[in-house]
């Protein structure tokens, strides 16, 4: 198996598993969140696969799934984050199962992160917090840097789901090449865009090259991925 | 050099402020922009860069959108106009390009190389803070005088409270909603390009043409044709196959 992705993933490679159960502790600790929890997507949207830091954040996301309803579920559809600094009334009303089970479980604010890239979308990352207030730049940015890990850890699946962690910068890499590139290889190879992402990756990683010049020999047509090649 | 009427600086002024309405789109709303700031001071091109939360400055939109100035813009990640302008949150203008080797070694080279003379850039800015920055270039060397830049930053302050909708909300929290989504959108954007190049063997700009022309012959906004276009290609003839 050379890439954990979409309905391949939901059996859970375990090194996959645990990389993404660390990025959910390390989510925790650093966002000083009561709990993180993660739910992956499987091709089709349906709910795949949570992790969670602990046994709460892990029911609290399986609920969301549940009822259908909630800010994992929003970030997940609307393609972007859904911060929710308070659960006030607002938030009760947005989701009417869904808050009210959450402050039981005695969360006060929670913060969603969709993980994708464009239109290629694996999962959700939840971070919830005891005490409402909203998080600061520097905890978003650190959300959003463990939300770009937990996408590289899925598309690159077991091999290297212990080598992401070393370096957060080299995560996701940048530029409308690289876009355009997944594009072009998801038609090349007549295979979902997330598996696009992930062969892109793995190539670069088997040839020892930087991604971004992989992705210009595709665009420029240099390089091109065969449906029979391996 | 602005020889617009004050009715019709009026009138872009609102078209700038007026995003509150149902199906704004942020990508379209950035686009507009490019074009009436292009429009206004009688650029050659201007392009639209958005902060990520890395502070890195990502390209949203252009007034032609092509490889060429695509690069001119990603450039600015490292240096350049923008990214000065985006530091020092003030305009950054009447730069000739010539002259600017020793200032920006990379970008100055290949944006002189592209057909360009002069470079203006003006952050995004909202209260005190700035989003992103605004590129607008010249084929001839100078350009903007006092008025205009003030007009033009003033145009870039009205789009950046229009595009963050600030006056219509409480939260801090919709900011970063906001931006994270249009970050997202415009990734769309560059996977449908490969999606349809690939499709039709033809160059990237040459599918975003056909996109963005599919998209107005349609009447649909450009950030939903290119999410078809990766959900279900078929479902588009005119970009599956020509």
């Amino acid at each position: 198996m050379t890439s954990g992705v979409d309905g391949e993933f939901v059996r859970g490679p375990p090194g996959v598993v645990d990389q993404l159960r660390r990025i959910c502790g390390t989510a925790e600790r650093a966002l000083f969140a009561s709990g993180v929890g993660m739910s992956v997507a499987t091709a089709d949207g349906t709910n795949g696969m949570t992790v969670a830091s602990d046994p709460t954040s892990e029911r609290l996301e399986e609920l969301q799934f549940t009822l259908g309803e909630g800010p994992c579920v929003d970030a997940f559809t609307t393609r972007r984050p859904v911060l929710v600094a308070e659960l006030d009334s607002d938030a009760m009303s947005r989701w009417p199962v869904y808050a009210p089970a959450l402050r039981d479980a005695g969360v006060r604010a929670v913060f969603a992160f969709p993980l994708q890239v464009g239109a290629a979308r694996l999962g959700v990352l939840d971070v919830f917090r005891a005490h409402p207030g909203p998080l600061s730049r520097i905890h978003l940015g650190q959300a959003l840097t463990l939300a770009d890990l937990a996408v590289a850890t899925l598309l690159d699946g077991q091999e290297r789901a212990t080598a992401g962690a070393d370096g957060l910068d080299g995560a996701m890499e940048y530029g409308a090449e690289l876009f355009q590139a997944q594009g072009m290889v998801m038609i090349q190879l007549g295979v979902t865009l997330t598996e696009a992402l992930a062969r892109l990756r793995a190539y670069a990683y088997a040839e020892d090259r930087r991604l971004t010049e992989v992705a210009a020999d595709v665009v420029a047509r240099r390089l091109s991925f065969d449906r029979d090649q391996q | 050099m602005s020889t617009v009427s004050a009715d019709r600086l009026a009138q872009i002024f609102v078209e700038v402020a007026d995003t509150l309405i149902d199906e704004f789109d942020v990508i379209e709303f950035l686009q507009m922009l490019a074009h009436r700031a292009a429009g206004l001071v009688d650029a050659a091109s201007v392009g639209l860069l958005l902060a990520d939360h890395r502070g890195q400055l990502q390209f949203m939109a252009a007034s032609d959108e092509n490889t060429k100035l695509l690069e001119l813009l990603q450039l600015q990640n490292h240096e350049g106009p923008c990214l000065d302008a985006f530091r020092i949150m003030a305009p950054v203008v009447n730069v000739d390009l010539r002259g600017a080797g020793g200032r920006w070694p990379h970008f100055a080279p290949r944006a002189t190389a592209f057909g360009f003379r002069s470079v203006h850039a003006f952050p995004l800015r909202l209260r005190s803070d700035v989003i992103g920055a605004m590129n607008v270039f010249g084929s001839e060397v100078g350009g903007l005088d006092d008025a205009d830049v003030r007009i033009v930053q003033a145009l870039a302050d009205v789009a950046a409270i229009g595009l963050l909708q600030a006056r219509a909300i409480s939260r801090s929290e919709v900011l970063t909603e906001q931006l994270q989504g249009a970050l997202n959108s415009r990734v769309v954007i560059e996977q449908a390009k490969g999606v349809v190049a690939q499709a039709n063997g033809i160059t990237v700009d040459a599918a975003f043409a056909l996109i963005r022309t599919y998209a107005r012959h349609n009447n649909r906004r450009l950030g939903e044709v290119a999410a078809q276009v990766l959900a279900d290609l078929s479902s588009l003839p005119d970009l599956a196959k020509r």
